[in-house]
């Protein structure tokens, strides 16, 4: 007992430089959940309910929050993470079918990862490249006129590094 | 520059490389093209030619003609290389910087005449624009010096020294500028309302939280020109009485947040941010904050709670922001488009800006073109410029040279207008009776291959996903939108059906709480406005003539680009295609929908869903 305590201590020690940045002020949740999660990928229940004690913020205003805005993720992603984006450039010059491509080679639909945790999909609702539609994004990078072909590539270039 | 005597050629011929500087553009969708790699090509050729640091490699926001990414000028002969690749960027260091010698391949071609066009002001593309807000979007690098040497910080030094808060506001209000990300409200009245307010602390807040999918002319300025969103907040700041503001950026653009917190660094060092700017007694700081997926963070109310680090909710109004605002203070919240256009007009003066544009909707609009349109990219007109004059002789028109369609305006809040409209004025009253709106300025052109029942079954599904979830109307009403407008596209919708559209749109506008709701039924109600007719397709004759709706789209011959090669009848697998006199037909009581022949068809002749054309491609 004593030493899943200890561990799970040790699994968020690097919570505390965010806790010493926002403890006790106000309207700065949002920056902390974000920085929590750039740290560790996602935000696990675990991990809110340890930020909600050290925060001294209730647990329920946190998931308010986290359930509210689409780009935090309560569920782990791949080691590479991309998103298709669907806005309405995207939409018209062949989004659907980079969707269908992935769903077919690879079986990844949005929101979920592939068995070997090497890749995850999501959408994205526009990262206002529009004039290079359709675009894909991993990480900060966006890729812009997407073929299949194109996906394959950096897939295959993802997938080794 | 442009009136010199000589030719280009000789000209170029003259400059030595040391007097020359390279500028990139560095908008997200260049880089999205492998412009940082064209770069890294030109900084390591140039390091071979020992001019490292001599010949200066400067990176501005985006230029905005996207097509042509990745572009590189050469200044100061101001010549423009289009789609170079790293080969080609080796190429122009050594045959234009060291050899003096223009690289016509990689120049501009004009799209009727195939004349070259060495400049940008040679282009159709900027010759028709007024640029300005976008003065500095890839004329300048992003940061203070370059800024400060084009007038940059003037305005502010300006109205600090001399005009009260008071006669900044008169400015503001006399020059007829309306909010630019959708409203139209009138920025000097939201001003003048914020400063009349009782309270000690007030704020301004930048709203760069620019949702609509389409729509990329607040990320590109945040981008290319940050110190303007800057020195307009602070002009803000300083009209209003406010000693905080804030810039809400979405998430989505970590290059327009990072560009932002260097400028503000910047600024905050040259002592223009802060305590006592200028040795003015002015002090006003600036703070971003990244929003987190929330497109209906873009209404104000909802952006105040998301500042405030709570759940996005929208409030009634009234109290009206700009007398209960963040932590309960009065606060006054601009577009990103609408705070750029402050600077010039304080400098250049309120009649200066009421020159350009109409009677009611004064100075320019940016519009990003997307969709299927030959140069999509940013282009900024004055407002009343005529939709045609925008797609066509300004962009060049539909791509691939297919007809015209549609243009989509102020994405899921706006509308779709159709070919009658081509030559209705941009301008607020305008769209607005068109059953559109101008929006933020998202413009995304449709050719015949796009279906507009689906176009309303994708935005009432983002608006469907975006819906906060607060009040019933908008939750439930744009759920059951939704679930008609796919029975619709799969086949089974009635004539009823649109009915019933039509009168939960009239619920949906009237009893919801905050914008979202409350134009969320627009891109349906202004696509049965305008094609009705493909609506009633789906339904009486159950095609998708666009061919898009899946189980609905008949594949179908089209006469004018068949070349009668007879590679569809081949490739059937259940002898549908028939050959008749001089052309092929595909009987659709055969035709099974596997879209083998639109796939190989190389012409393009076959109108249908093209299953994995492109992606496979």
């Amino acid at each position: 007992m004593k030493q899943t305590a200890a561990r799970k201590q040790d699994e968020f020690h690097e919570l505390a430089s965010i806790v010493k940045k926002y403890r006790g002020r106000e309207g700065v949740l949002i920056q902390a959940l974000q920085e929590a999660q750039e740290m560790y990928g996602f935000l696990s229940r675990e991990l809110l309910i340890r930020l909600a004690y050290e925060l001294d913020v209730p647990l329920s205003e946190i998931y308010s929050v986290v359930s509210f805005y689409a780009l935090f993720k309560t569920e782990p992603v791949g080691r590479c993470h991309m998103e298709v984006c669907g806005g309405t450039a995207c939409y018209v010059n062949g989004m659907r079918d980079l969707l269908e491509y992935l769903e077919e080679e690879y079986s990844l639909r949005p929101g979920e990862v592939t068995g070997d945790g090497k890749f995850s999909l999501s959408t994205v609702n526009c990262v206002g490249a529009c004039s290079a539609s359709p675009v894909v994004k991993i990480g900060e990078e966006v890729f812009g006129e997407i073929t299949g072909r194109r996906l394959k590539q950096l897939l295959e270039r993802y997938g080794n590094e | 520059m442009n009136d010199v005597v000589e030719s280009l050629d000789e000209l170029v011929a003259r400059i030595k490389p040391e007097e020359r500087h390279l500028l990139f553009c560095g908008g997200v969708p260049c880089l999205s093209m492998g412009c940082r790699k064209v770069r890294e090509a030109v900084l390591r050729e140039l390091k071979e030619h020992n001019l490292t640091g001599k010949v200066k490699v400067l990176e501005a926001g985006c230029i905005g003609n996207c097509k042509l990414g990745p572009t590189l000028i050469v200044y100061p002969e101001g010549v423009i290389y289009r789609k170079i690749n790293e080969e080609n960027a080796r190429e122009i260091v050594r045959e234009h910087i060291l050899g003096g010698k223009l690289l016509e391949h990689l120049l501009y071609r004009d799209d009727s005449t195939s004349e070259v066009r060495h400049r940008r002001e040679d282009m159709p593309f900027y010759r028709g624009q007024k640029r300005l807000v976008l003065r500095n979007c890839g004329v300048i690098p992003p940061d203070i010096d370059a800024y400060m040497s084009n007038q940059g910080y003037a305005a502010l030094a300006k109205v600090l020294t001399e005009l009260t808060p008071e006669d900044v506001i008169e400015q503001v209000s006399r020059s007829g500028l309306r909010g630019r990300g959708g409203g139209g409200f009138p920025t000097g009245r939201k001003w003048q309302a914020a400063r009349a307010a009782e309270g000690t602390e007030k704020y301004v807040i930048c709203n760069g939280d620019e949702g609509d999918p389409g729509a990329f002319m607040d990320r590109s300025i945040m981008e290319g020109d940050p110190h303007s969103v800057l020195e307009g907040l602070t002009l803000a700041g300083y009209a209003v009485g406010a000693g905080q503001g804030y810039i809400y950026v979405r998430a989505e653009y970590p290059l327009a947040v990072r560009r932002l917190e260097t400028a503000i660094g910047e600024a905050r060092k040259a002592c223009l941010l802060g305590d006592d700017i200028l040795k003015q007694g002015f002090s006003f700081d600036v703070e971003i904050r990244v929003g987190a997926g929330a497109f209906v963070c873009g209404e104000e109310t909802a952006l105040i709670s998301s500042v405030e680090g709570t759940r996005g909710d929208p409030h009634p109004r009234p109290p009206y922001p700009a007398e209960k605002g963040v932590w309960g203070s009065p606060t006054v919240i601009n577009n990103v488009e609408t705070l750029a256009n402050i600077p010039p007009i304080i400098l250049n003066g309120a009649d200066w800006f009421g020159a350009v544009g109409t009677e009611k909707s004064k100075g320019t609009k940016v519009f990003a073109l997307a969709g299927k349109v030959k140069h999509s990219g940013l282009v900024e007109v004055p407002m009343g410029t005529t939709l045609r004059e925008v797609i066509f002789d300004i962009a060049g028109g539909v791509a691939d040279n297919r007809r015209f369609k549609a243009a989509q305006t102020g994405g899921p809040s706006g509308g779709c207008l159709s070919e009658e409209h081509l030559d209705l004025p941009l301008d607020y009253e305008s769209l607005r009776e068109a059953g559109s709106i101008i929006g933020s300025g998202g413009l995304i052109v449709m050719d015949e291959d796009t279906c507009m029942v689906d176009v309303a079954r994708f935005f009432s599904n983002f608006n469907y996903q975006e819906s906060c979830g607060k009040c019933t109307t908008c939750r439930i009403g744009t759920r059951r939108m939704l679930e008609i407008l796919e029975k619709i596209t799969s086949g089974e919708g009635g004539e009823a059906d649109l009915d019933r559209l039509e009168s939960l749109a009239g619920l949906i506008k009237s009893a919801s709480l905050c914008g979202l709701g409350r134009t969320a039924p627009t891109p349906v109600l202004s696509t049965l406005r305008h094609f009705r007719a493909e609506y009633l397709a789906h339904i009486r004759d159950k095609r998708c003539p666009a061919g898009v709706c899946p189980g609905l789209a008949r594949h179908a011959i089209l006469e004018e680009r068949c070349r009668v090669c007879g590679i569809c009848r081949n490739v059937c697998p259940v002898g549908a295609v028939i050959k008749e006199d001089k052309s092929y037909r595909i009987d659709p009581d055969k035709c099974v929908d596997c879209a083998r022949c639109a796939q190989e068809c190389p012409f393009g002749a076959i109108r249908g869903r093209k299953r994995k054309e492109q992606a496979k491609a």
